[in-house]
């Protein structure tokens, strides 16, 4: 995709404004359901999109193959796809391929190729003492940085990311995804205001398991590009929110900490805030801007990141951005207006608007293994 | 998109409109046709998220809404009534000149966004920066009454017409969270019922005990809001008051020219 920087972004300045709706929707049981309602929720908040990119992140997807990395990759020719799959063979087992259903629709054109892989490590091929999941970065950056016209935008186990241009309710219907079934799903739709919308700029951003769907503008993007540059993560997207992406799987999967402690290194404490804390949390918290201060996300923006089990919705410190939560029965939902869920869900538990800066998270009541068998036992 | 068929039905003098699936602008014009035909009591149901419903319209009409209507609710609205029986999202009264909006619920962020006129009851809690750079000119004030708590930067760059916060969700003893309030504030006033820290005031504002005026004031709104949403008016006007107030007509008078 080397080209489409030059074609896309003349200017290369870094700079990408969007406005855009984001809806979150995970049942804590692990129930899995279809991508019907959240293509409604979604396609309510039309008007706050403009066409030009619209996504969905799905967990609990292919329970058939739960424990193997899932590839989507898009392309722009056949030469791409060769060329893409002689480097997967090389580095991977590739236990099941097969193309993308799509149901072609008027509203989506020129679309890409999209296929997917089901893959395992080819151990003999990794370095000493590397792990898996820094084996598939290192793979996933390869791909993307280095074989034109191939992009890889999803790598995780057992979920997918489905996205391109055009409205989130139109890539919903290309991709069937009333037809898919998952505990967990995320989506956006996008209004791209300084770089043009193409099929690797939409959200959800993907590394591993992790996405990211976003509204705002990160204006940090700059720093937190330079600083995640140092640990191998490379930013070739054209769009801010893949930071967002890479500094959560560096932050959790490679540093270790806890989500809560994630979104106080995003959307850190103020100064002045940190000065009225106890004395230990002072220290803390102190520390965690020093130390990470290149990772601090400025900018006004809301997002919402998932990952196996999980769903996390938050925004900046002063909330430039809007998100609303709620309940119903074991079912939490994000979204950017509450008429969206209320579309899909007229009776609620609980409504509230989040303070900024503090996550609300969703976490699954049962440990991940045990789902992992409830839905291989239900099936797709 | 499709546009529906309106489901027009006359009962008595109201006219009932079912917004299911329904454009904000099929909705907006269709109400725009009826007030400018001389009907003045609309009810409409299965609202979900239309924006800018009432936008426009200039005589003293009655409209309810029953679900969650969308952004900018009654933005630019001179004169209606709308009485929400749900949540309102972000900027509701956004710009407005004068009428009420009614709410039985929350309220999103940007409630009353640059009013210049008219009042804003809301039931329950609302979200950041409400009251924005509210206006007033002579007899043009705008009054927002909001219920539960408010979120960070109330009152921000308040420019005049009066904000009064109840918060009664906030348990005994518990002062109000919201921070920033009243930042860059430069006229108007702000009535909070509870405490709260000077930390959380903006650095633009003062705080003083209310006056016997301040007291009239406050027992009218409060009573009216009684009225809406069937609350004990005595009951929330026997608590402690705070008056907020902007320290200076100009605080950012030399920012850029000093």
């Amino acid at each position: 995709m080397k080209n489409l920087t030059i074609t896309s972004n003349p200017y290369n300045d870094d700079k990408v404004v969007d406005a855009c709706s984001i809806f979150g929707m995970m049942d804590t049981t692990g129930r899995r359901f279809s991508g019907k309602d959240v293509i409604r929720a979604i396609g309510n908040m039309h008007v706050r999109g403009n066409g030009l990119g619209g996504g969905f992140a799905v967990y609990g997807l292919y329970p058939d193959y739960a424990d193997l990395y899932a590839f989507h990759i898009m392309y722009l020719s056949d030469d791409a796809r060769e060329e893409a799959e002689s480097f997967l063979s090389c580095n991977f087992r590739i236990a099941h391929k097969e193309e993308i259903a799509t149901k072609p629709i008027r509203a989506i054109k020129n679309p890409p190729h999209v296929w997917r892989y089901f893959m395992e490590v080819n151990k003999q091929s990794k370095t000493q003492g590397q792990l898996d999941d820094d084996y598939v970065v290192e793979k996933v950056m390869t791909i993307n940085t280095g074989l034109a016209d191939a992009f890889v935008f999803s790598s995780g186990k057992n979920m997918g990311v489905f996205k391109g241009v055009g409205y989130p309710e139109e890539i919903g219907e290309y991709f069937c995804l009333e037809d898919y079934k998952g505990y967990l799903w995320t989506s956006h739709g996008r209004f791209p205001t300084n770089t043009p919308g193409w099929w690797g700029g939409a959200h959800p951003f993907c590394i591993l398991d992790w996405t990211v769907v976003h509204n705002g503008e990160i204006s940090s993007y700059g720093i937190n590009k330079r600083y995640l540059e140092q640990f191998g993560y490379q930013c070739t997207m054209q769009t801010d929110t893949e930071v967002v992406a890479y500094a959560v799987d560096l932050l959790v999967r490679k540093h270790g900490f806890s989500i809560e402690t994630l979104a106080r290194i995003l959307s850190a404490p103020f100064w002045a805030d940190i000065d009225r804390m106890p004395e230990d949390q002072q220290k803390l918290f102190r520390t965690l801007r020093q130390v990470y201060g290149s990772l601090l996300l400025n900018g006004p923006f809301t997002i919402i990141i998932a990952h196996e089990g999980e769903m996390i919705g938050l925004t900046d410190r002063i909330r430039l951005r809007p998100l609303i939560a709620a309940t119903k029965d074991s079912v939490l939902y994000l979204s950017s207006e509450e008429s969206a869920i209320r579309l899909i869900s007229p009776e609620l538990d609980k409504v509230w608007i989040p303070t900024g800066g503090e996550p609300v998270i969703a976490r699954l009541k049962s440990p991940i293994h045990s789902v992992r068998k409830q839905v291989a036992a239900t099936k797709r | 998109m499709t546009t529906t068929v309106i489901n027009k039905e006359r009962s008595g003098a109201v006219v009932k409109i079912d917004a299911t699936e329904m454009e904000t602008k099929t909705l907006n014009t269709r109400l725009r046709e009826l007030v400018a035909g001389g009907d003045d009591k609309i009810r409409i149901i299965n609202v979900c998220g239309q924006r800018y419903i009432g936008t426009d319209l200039n005589k003293p009409v009655d409209i309810e809404i029953i679900g969650t209507p969308g952004n900018d609710l009654g933005s630019f609205m001179d004169g209606p009534q709308i009485t929400v029986k749900g949540n309102a999202q972000d900027g509701c009264g956004n710009t407005m000149n004068s009428g009420n909006i009614i709410v039985h619920g929350h309220a999103g962020d940007v409630l009353g966004l640059a009013a210049r006129g008219g009042t804003i009851f809301i039931r329950d809690g609302v979200g950041y920066r409400c009251g924005i750079h509210m206006k007033e000119y002579g007899e043009q004030k705008p009054t927002l009454v909001i219920g539960g708590p408010a979120q960070d930067f109330l009152g921000e760059y308040m420019a005049g017409g009066t904000l009064i916060v109840l918060g009664l969700d906030l348990k005994k003893g518990e002062g109000h969270k919201a921070k920033y309030i009243g930042t860059g504030m430069h006229a108007g006033i702000i009535y909070l019922r509870g405490t709260v820290d000077k930390y959380q005031l903006g650095k633009e504002v003062g705080a003083a005990e209310l006056t016997e005026e301040d007291k009239l004031t406050l027992e009218r709104y409060v009573h009216e809001y009684s009225d809406h949403f069937g609350t004990d008016a005595g009951k929330i006007l026997d608590a402690q008051f705070i008056k907020l107030f902007p320290l200076y007509l100009r605080p950012y008078g030399t920012l850029y020219a000093p």
